[in-house]
């Protein structure tokens, strides 16, 4: 999922080669090429688009035939309790672990940049969490972690810290989460790596001889020439964030007290709990606005902030 | 001075690193070695290492010693994995191919489409997916895991294909086209065997993503003898009051075991692959 939202900011455009010049146009070839992909496109992806858009107007249950409602189900989530209860909770987990993951994954590509002895090894398992961490396996060690008298809890003790009942506690259960997805920063922490590979050395030797300590070379060439790579994590991490789902359904599924119930999991409780399919459409389609406001938001942010001259 | 000044900010560095990545690997390390305690010990103790050693828990778990066989279900999250693996090569491949080497009306207003998808929460178009499969009857078959992806479904697949083939020199198939070459026979006996390295990093992806995929296991599969690895383990740990936790931890370790090995074989690929698709503009 990581990968393939990192791919999206990378477009670029179909270099016309001379064969394609010499020869005339291949329609029925390349139609033949692409068949595969037009059938899963109009029927799995655009068509399925369309049919939410529909749903989200209908009292569909997936068994009676489905109801033209109008905006009924868009009214009935505006005034449903749990549906502020899952936009408010995501919004706090989105802002949170997002830049906590972004300076978690920038301050140890900065201390894995320089070549030290044993860097593949330090590199591969600080990786490695990243790798599993989206897992059911991985989210059932995490939940037993934060038990009474778990792990952790017996750690904190080192310290002369009684830890909270953090997965019974409304306040404390988020954290969990929180701190499972910085655990996962690895592959933001692989890209500026190779963003920090790409700032050619003269820079730094410049500032040097300005009288640059490293603290202000650090701020005034190492960040500015990361800040694209900083802008793509964001705005990956930020869309990935709003779509959690398997480490809540495993770890909390949404307790204590509702204080967990991510937007994504109240949609497939709606959906495929209950089979409101029309509710839940509805809430997909708001789950895409709000994505889109976002990315939006940050791309219009990215002006002020965002250097693209090298 | 000088020397020395650089050789403690050195140590000071591993050190750092040192703490940051045992703090990274200890779950997973508290989680391996609680998977050899004997159940008592799992809970009871704030020792990382078990006193004594049992292998018990991976017995019960594969051999449904425990009430919850989990052999089938390795072999059937095995089988989609493999399956969707091919259905990504086939339709990344030749949409890919198409995308990058052929020239066609609508060309760029259907590769923007595919670039856009890439940004699409998969939960908008899942339930109407749902729907469809349930009128063909399909629910409770891996029908609905495995088909779409030879549909072409996961763009950043096609995307990568595209990218890789652009990069493959045109004098060879151009040479090709003048001998008289048929565009399938270009595809097949030249662009193909050349984009493997594209082919390698889409099959691990591929395999991996649906190896470690719930959401869609979740809604699809209902039946326990369907069930595949993250779903028993899901189910596992909610159905019984009294969950046998050791078994659970060995069997989530023995669920990442291919992810890891995966890793390590192809680390270069997996690793630099994710940094050079995030960089390149």
């Amino acid at each position: 999922m990581d990968a393939s939202m990192q791919a999206a900011a990378n477009t670029s455009r179909v270099k016309k080669s001379p064969v394609l010049n010499a020869t005339r146009r291949q329609n029925p070839a390349a139609y033949g090429f692409l068949t595969p992909w037009l059938l899963g496109m109009l029927f799995l992806t655009a068509g399925s688009m369309l049919f939410t858009l529909y749903l989200s107007f209908t009292n569909y249950d997936l068994l009676s035939r489905p109801h033209f409602a109008g905006v009924v189900n868009f009214t009935q989530l505006f005034s449903d309790p749990n549906f502020w209860t899952s936009i408010r909770v995501t919004f706090i987990y989105v802002v949170v672990s997002v830049p906590a993951r972004l300076i978690a994954s920038l301050l140890v590509a900065t201390l894995l940049s320089k070549q030290v002895r044993g860097i593949g090894i330090y590199r591969a398992l600080i990786y490695l969490p990243s790798l599993i961490g989206g897992s059911v396996g991985a989210s059932i060690g995490w939940k037993k972690l934060f038990d009474q008298n778990g792990p952790i809890d017996s750690i904190l003790q080192l310290f002369g810290i009684h830890g909270p009942v953090w997965l019974g506690n409304p306040s404390t259960a988020i954290i969990v989460l929180v701190l499972l997805s910085v655990w996962q920063f690895g592959s933001e922490m692989v890209i500026f790596l190779a963003g920090l590979k790409q700032i050619p050395g003269h820079l730094y030797e410049a500032a040097t001889i300005d009288g640059a300590s490293s603290f202000q070379r650090y701020m005034r060439v190492t960040l500015p020439m990361l800040s694209p790579i900083i802008f793509f994590n964001l705005l990956m991490g930020t869309i990935a964030s709003f779509m959690v789902f398997t480490q809540v359904y495993v770890i909390t599924d949404g307790g204590p007290m509702n204080s967990t119930l991510f937007y994504v999991l109240y949609l497939y409780q709606q959906g495929f709990q209950y089979f409101h399919m029309g509710y839940a459409a509805a809430m997909s389609i708001i789950l895409l606005i709000i994505i889109a406001l976002c990315s939006g938001f940050i791309f219009l942010t990215s002006k002020f902030w965002v250097n693209y001259d090298v | 001075m000088g020397r020395s000044k650089s050789t403690l900010r050195l140590s000071l560095r591993h050190l750092l690193l040192i703490i940051i990545t045992f703090i990274m690997v200890y779950p997973i390390l508290w989680m391996f070695f609680a998977s050899f305690k004997p159940d008592t010990q799992i809970f009871s103790t704030a020792n990382l290492l078990p006193t004594t050693w049992t292998f018990q828990h991976y017995i019960d778990g594969i051999t449904g010693g425990a009430g919850i066989n989990f052999g089938p279900m390795f072999l059937h999250s095995f089988e989609i994995s493999l399956v969707v693996v091919v259905g990504a090569l086939f339709s990344s491949s030749l949409t890919g191919f198409a995308f990058a080497r052929l020239e066609f009306s609508g060309r760029r207003f259907l590769f923007g489409f595919m670039l856009a998808t890439m940004m699409l929460p998969a939960q908008v178009v899942l339930i109407p997916q749902y729907i469809i499969f349930h009128k063909f009857g399909l629910i409770n078959t891996f029908v609905p895991l495995m088909l779409p992806s030879f549909l072409g479904t996961i763009p950043f697949f096609i995307y990568l294909m595209v990218q890789f083939v652009r990069g493959i020199p045109n004098d060879l198939d151009e040479a090709a086209v003048i001998d008289g070459c048929s565009t399938f026979r270009m595809f097949r006996s030249i662009i193909l065997p050349l984009a493997r390295p594209a082919l390698i990093t889409i099959s691990i992806f591929a395999f991996y993503w649906t190896w470690n995929d719930f959401f869609g296991q979740l809604i699809y599969l209902n039946n326990p003898r369907l069930f595949t690895v993250p779903i028993g383990l899901s189910m596992f740990m909610d159905n019984m009051g009294n969950t046998q936790w050791g078994d659970l931890f060995a069997m989530s370790i023995v669920s990442v075991i291919p992810v890891l090995i995966i890793f390590v074989v192809f680390q270069r690929y997996l690793v630099e692959g994710i940094a050079t698709h995030g960089l390149k503009n």
